[in-house]
């Protein structure tokens, strides 16, 4: 137990720390939010039209950013060969890297996805569902996310490879999440696309790893 | 294990029983597509569609197969990562690229047919969102191939990834009827039998038919050629060695 906690602390010092963390994260969110009214233009009912399903495009585009450091890095450097090596299953292994890159930048970016939506004109009333749906979403893109990431390690153009990788397996959470935010926002019943959200972010969390744990060891054998 | 692949599974065995069974197939498909076309055009227009009704014959086998294929890849990826052997991962490698063609069939000739008909060449609907979701996965097992050097590591990361767009393909095809949808359901394998004219259902069964067979030939003759490949390799290598 202390060894997962031990290797917990330090994904989420190595994500939170090295390479920029939650700061280039929540940065490149707010880039991307800067971008919209630019591209369509600053009418304030079309942003706030597209302001829900922005702050979800933005959500899988940083997080598809941070997944080149999840394997990548260590694998290169030797550490991934070494913990391969602790008795602790490397299907635990994957699944504490993963969490520890969500606690480092899927939370922060839960909090600034409110802010970016709502000054794009959302309602304020969207803010706590935002929040919730992103902080839900963030674990089912770094779970996901980890499989594209583990199967590109050794790869030519491993970054590249990744993001087509794993645009596919972002489909569903960015659909029931944006569906969930549009049906809260004009009034209809939302829980069953949060809902199913949830149980897309717990499969992944269930099935991902064991996925990752096998990528890993293709990679390494 | 299934018994097909298992009588299969060895290699001799395989070259021999595809010696004649792919150009067997191929002969099979043109016949079928032969006649399938012949009655496809001869039948009356649709009185809501007119003649583009006929692109349906082309179109919907190809919708079919494109799920087809990629279950036969997933299966095929499955006996490469369970049982690692070697035809089996060939087998998925080789159903990749027919995959995406038929998928890409589909979406086009979808298209042509969506532009008379809905006025729109792309609508952002439930069943075209989910056969371009599949289209992608095709798109990145290819990509995956293609960018790892060492070929069995490429084979079995392909076949984990294979298995994954397995699972996820589900959920794509569910989570996007969430979406309310302008695309027609199914109208020939349903309860309660086919809605489907006699006069449109023939041609388009022989269709069916005839892609199945054509994806049978083309199939064996990709794995065939992996497998010569693979010889030609070892022949390589015996070579440089002596």
């Amino acid at each position: 137990m202390s060894a997962a906690l031990e290797l917990f602390a330090r994904e989420a010092r190595l994500a939170w720390g090295r390479g920029g963390g939650p700061l280039v994260s929540v940065g490149f969110y707010a880039g991307v939010a800067t971008l919209l009214p630019l591209a369509t233009g600053p009418e304030p009912a079309r942003l706030a039209a597209v302001a829900p399903g922005m702050a979800w495009i933005g959500l899988a585009l940083a997080a598809l950013l941070s997944l080149d450091r999840l394997f990548e890095r260590d694998y290169e450097d030797g550490a991934l060969d070494l913990i391969t090596l602790s008795p602790m299953p490397l299907e635990l292994t994957c699944a504490i890297k993963c969490l520890g890159q969500w606690v480092a930048t899927g939370a922060p970016l839960a909090l600034a996805a409110p802010i970016a939506a709502i000054a794009l004109g959302a309602p304020l009333a969207l803010a706590p569902l935002i929040f919730a749906s992103a902080l839900v979403g963030g674990l089912a893109f770094a779970f996901t996310g980890g499989i594209g990431a583990a199967l590109s390690l050794g790869a030519r153009r491993g970054g590249l490879l990744t993001a087509v990788i794993v645009l596919p397996l972002f489909v569903p959470p960015v659909i029931f999440g944006g569906g969930a935010l549009d049906a809260f926002a004009s009034g209809l019943p939302w829980r069953s696309g949060f809902t199913l959200l949830s149980a897309y972010a717990a499969a992944a969390v269930a099935l991902g790893p064991v996925a990752m744990a096998a990528a890993c060891r293709n990679a390494l054998s | 294990m299934i018994p097909a692949p298992a009588f299969l599974a060895n290699p001799e065995r395989f070259m021999a029983f595809s010696r004649w069974a792919a150009p067997m197939f191929g002969a099979i498909a043109l016949l079928l597509a032969a006649a399938g076309l012949w009655l496809g055009f001869a039948a009356p227009e649709d009185y809501q569609q007119g003649a583009t009704v006929k692109i349906m014959f082309i179109h919907v086998p190809a919708a079919w197969m494109s799920m087809f294929v990629y279950v036969c890849m997933g299966v095929a990826s499955f006996l490469a990562l369970v049982f690692r052997h070697a035809l089996a991962d060939a087998a998925a490698q080789a159903a990749a690229p027919l995959g995406a063609a038929f998928t890409a069939l589909a979406l086009i000739t979808g298209s042509l047919w969506g532009r008379p008909m809905w006025g729109a060449w792309w609508v952002w609907d439930a069943r075209l969102t989910s056969v371009l979701v599949l289209f992608l996965f095709y798109l990145a097992y290819m990509a995956l191939r293609a960018s790892l050097d060492d070929e069995t590591k490429a084979a079995r990361a392909g076949a984990i990834l294979a298995l994954v767009g397995l699972v996820n393909l589900p959920v794509v095809h569910w989570s996007v009827t969430w979406w309310n949808t302008l695309h027609q359901g199914a109208s020939v394998f349903r309860k309660g039998g086919s809605t489907l004219a006699p006069v449109f259902l023939t041609p388009l069964l022989l269709m069916g038919l005839a892609y199945m067979a054509a994806f049978g030939a083309l199939w064996l003759v990709r794995i065939r050629g992996e497998v010569w490949r693979k010889r030609a390799e070892a022949a390589a290598l015996r070579a440089a060695r002596a």
